[in-house]
């Protein structure tokens, strides 16, 4: 079986993506005193990058809900989470 | 007039909400179960299989009328090193036939039929709705906030799930989880034929495997694999300890793809198409993690409550949250001959659970989680075990050594001493 990146992989996923609100907002100022970035590693969808000015880039599409990077942050603060708004998100059809 | 208020508001439709919801609308009461997906099941998974004795408490033979996938008869773990790979197997073919053992499971589907038999016993579902925080009045918590709405109800039952919010909200847990105490799972349902699916696994008729991985999968971190087989697919996955991840450099997505080509995955789901990726924390610290679990007004469930038993070759969660939902219905229904819905008087949700299996397994496994952490579990055994048993196997015309010179010639060529060994012997046959 050919290996598949992770945009091949959350591109096989249904997504309902909220256009007009973010459920995890980043406090990229606190990120910036971050040494670690454990998020950059610890998120299943990869949706944590580490950009080449060392700033973290974060997309909130494709986001599997699960919650790690809310867990592993180190920083109070840096990272808000919530659920989408209802309705709104991942959507398995198998589970 | 009097506002509406419901008996009960359950918040989050999977197994352990539903089952509450449906044994308290069997009861009479005005239920309200409330689900943030689309549909129930929609923001659900886990790694593949049900253990059927809970639900077979409150539906009997609900594998009648159930989207079960295969009952499961045939148990194994595997230990990978290389490349070697040692496997211990069991089939028992009364696990398959009534009461069914276990059945590997599809979440989207299996929780949106038991949501669905809530809402047959009278409950109402209310699907695509964020609950945002709990409504308290005179210091109780009186009911739920979903964007402007306020809903009214005498108790509020948190089964939404190991990020627990509500929890949160009600102060029964005071922040997230710890990095140690969670899991990462990712999975990947991969599509194949039915008849494909059994050969593979010399499964007869819709017989299922299960099967468990140690070592090289996870690269030696804390952790594990897992297989299911489903009718015409398999679960196949990776759960890592949530703060190993960062340590080691390692993606879970990349891990896993690495994990498909190994030769002793790869040739089971060769010519499979993967239909869904997804991921998902697994509470693994027991009882070390569990919030307070029940305040004035309201009651903690399932994952939320940390209700997860890895015992490294059983893991369970889906029949603690139905039998945890079942005994938060309990306490609500015992509550309610008082009309009296306080902490004190909850607080018998305690001792329900003691009488159930949910506190008495989480209790008498309770050194599982610590004994787990333990870093030889995941590389030095794996390989000591492959290594030996394979050795056992091997014939190429080296002098004869018998199976004690060979287990005590691996014993010290493995770097593990005799003092862990004996240690790590004990603890794991106290504690698992």
């Amino acid at each position: 079986m050919k290996k598949l990146s992770i945009e091949q992989l959350l591109g096989i996923d249904k997504f309902a993506v909220d256009d007009e609100e973010a459920h995890i907002v980043l406090n990229k100022e606190i990120c910036a005193t971050c040494p670690d970035k454990p998020c950059t590693f610890a998120c299943p969808a990869c949706l944590y990058t580490l950009k080449e000015d060392g700033e973290i880039g974060f997309d909130y599409a494709g986001c599997l809900e699960c919650g790690t990077c809310r867990v592993i942050c180190p920083k109070d603060g840096a990272i808000t989470w919530q659920y989408p708004r209802g309705g709104f998100g991942i959507n398995f059809r198998y589970g | 007039m009097e506002e509406e208020k419901f008996g009960a508001i359950i918040v989050g439709a999977g197994p352990a909400g539903s089952t509450a919801a449906y044994l308290l609308a069997k009861e009479g009461l005005e239920v309200l179960l409330i689900e943030k997906g689309a549909a129930p099941g929609g923001k659900n998974m886990f790694g593949g299989r049900m253990y059927s004795h809970a639900l077979n408490q409150i539906i009997p033979d609900f594998w009648d009328q159930a989207p079960v996938q295969r009952a499961v008869s045939k148990e194994t773990v595997t230990f990978l090193a290389g490349d070697q790979a040692v496997s211990l197997n069991c089939q028992d073919l009364s696990w398959v036939s009534p009461p069914y053992h276990s059945f590997t499971l599809l979440r989207a589907e299996f929780d949106a039929w038991l949501a669905a038999k809530a809402e047959e016993a009278g409950a109402m579902l209310a699907c695509g709705i964020r609950v945002d925080d709990l409504l308290i009045k005179g210091g109780k918590v009186a009911g739920i906030i979903a964007g402007e709405d306020e809903m009214l109800a005498d108790v509020v039952i948190a089964a939404d799930g190991v990020n627990s919010i509500i929890a949160q909200k009600a102060g029964l847990r005071k922040k997230a989880p710890e990095p140690h105490q969670v899991g990462t799972g990712a999975k990947q349902v991969i599509k194949l034929s039915a008849e494909a699916v059994s050969q593979r696994f010399g499964l007869s008729g819709n017989n299922g495997a299960a099967q468990l991985f140690v070592g090289d999968c996870t690269k030696g971190m804390q952790g594990g694999g897992f297989l299911y087989t489903n009718k015409d697919s398999i679960s196949l996955g990776l759960i890592v300890g949530a703060g190993q991840l960062q340590k080691n450099k390692y993606r879970i997505s990349d891990l896993l793809e690495e994990f498909k080509e190994s030769p002793h995955i790869a040739p089971l789901i060769d010519g499979g198409e993967v239909v869904e990726y997804s991921a998902h924390l697994v509470p693994e610290a027991g009882l070390s993690m569990m919030p307070q679990l029940y305040s004035d007004g309201i009651l903690v469930t399932g994952d939320a409550a940390g209700f997860v038993l890895n015992l490294g070759y059983v893991v369970r969660g889906m029949d603690f949250a139905i039998a945890s939902g079942a005994a938060a219905a309990k306490a609500v229904i015992a509550a309610r001959a008082f009309n009296d819905f306080s902490k004190q008087k909850l607080s018998i949700y305690q001792q329900f659970l003691k009488e159930s299996f949910v506190l008495r397994d989480l209790e008498a496994y309770r050194g599982a989680p610590h004994f787990l952490e333990i870093q030889r579990m995941f590389k030095a055994y794996p390989q000591f075990a492959a290594g030996l048993v394979s050795k056992m196997f091997t014939v190429d015309g080296s002098p004869p050594e018998h199976l004690m010179g060979k287990a005590l010639s691996h014993i010290k060529k493995s770097g593990i001493g005799w003092a862990q060994l004996a240690g790590d012997g004990w603890k794991g046959a106290r504690n698992l």
